[in-house]
């Protein structure tokens, strides 16, 4: 019985970083909005950092609801991209650490994008997790949902379904 | 002249520190139809290699321009927010170019209002986005059965 030796930890964790970085700081409204990403294996939890101008109504005061979407929005695009550059880097096709917007697999478009509010966003931080329900050639769709203080108790969900990218060859 | 339900919507939006952000200006508002402008910007870019807009800066428009139509309508008592929102993307808007939302409540009762949502760009005879969406109605403090 041989099974090829595990990679070393370090180089695993830092090709995922690489790659993961590279793709969330290549789209601008990611960091105007302050959305950044933490990872867990494959997992991936999206992280609005506060900002004051974030606020829809300043008299409750409760996150604009365009954020809210805007934030389910970058969470499932980012979900679905990742789930396309997982495979990319994992298997060699690509090399997460030379990774350019050029080399950078192309994103999907948004065909549709449905949100329901649960909770109005209180202002501090949210967090999303988003699923790739179903992922085809031409098509994907994917639910997302996001929380504040308790896991359980949603702010708002969605489900989007989205355009893939051309795949070459 | 716009009426003082126009007026007040105007103010609240105006007031909103993200519409600020954004940089929304109102260009039309009364009798549940509102109109807001979002001039384009790099730092809303959702794809780096072509520049489009991200679609978070659409929906946030589009959910913006929906709760100003509500709060305009004649029998909108006060404040609104967004129960859901559905946005389909037609196009990708044109980079460097203004996408205009215009939203009209269609109907009202007395707990949810209805509205229907398209952005432009320049070209407004393709639309870049339509939506659909249910607001709730405040009743004001003191007045709810």
């Amino acid at each position: 019985m041989s099974r090829p030796k595990p990679e070393p930890v370090q180089v695993v964790k830092q090709r995922r970083d690489a790659a993961l970085k590279a793709l969330v700081e290549g789209v601008p409204y990611n960091q105007y909005l302050g959305i950044s990403f933490e990872r867990h294996g494959d997992e991936l939890t999206a992280v609005l950092n506060y900002d004051d101008k974030l606020i829809g109504n300043p008299m409750l005061p409760a996150i604009h609801g365009g954020v809210t979407a805007a934030f389910l929005e970058v969470s499932a695009i980012m979900e679905l991209s990742w789930s396309i550059l997982w495979d990319e880097i994992e298997s060699g096709r690509i090399d997460a650490e030379t990774l350019t917007p050029d080399t950078m697999p192309r994103m999907p478009k948004t065909i549709g994008f449905t949100v329901d509010y649960l909770r109005s966003g209180l202002p501090r931080d949210a967090y999303a997790r988003a699923r790739v329900i179903r992922s085809g050639r031409r098509y994907a769709s994917v639910h997302v949902e996001a929380w504040q203080d308790n896991r359980d108790r949603l702010i708002a969900q969605a489900t989007g379904h989205f355009l893939m990218p051309a795949s070459d060859g | 002249m716009e009426d003082r339900k126009a007026q007040i919507a105007r103010q609240f939006i105006e007031a909103i520190p993200h519409c600020k952000a954004l940089g929304m200006t109102l260009t039309e508002i009364g009798n549940g139809i509102a109109e807001i402008s979002m001039p384009y910007d790099t730092r809303f870019v959702g794809d780096p290699v072509t520049g489009v807009i991200h679609g978070g800066a659409v929906s946030a428009l589009m959910d913006t321009c929906g709760g100003a139509a509500v709060m305009s309508h004649p029998k909108s008592p006060a404040g609104t927010a967004t129960i859901d929102l559905r946005i389909d993307y037609m196009r990708a808007a044109t980079p460097g170019q203004t996408i205009r939302a215009r939203a009209t409540c269609h109907h009202i009762t007395r707990s949810v209002a209805f509205v229907r949502a398209v952005a432009m760009d320049e070209d407004e005879a393709r639309p870049v986005a339509t939506a659909t969406g249910s607001f709730t109605v405040e009743q004001p403090r003191g007045e709810s059965a």
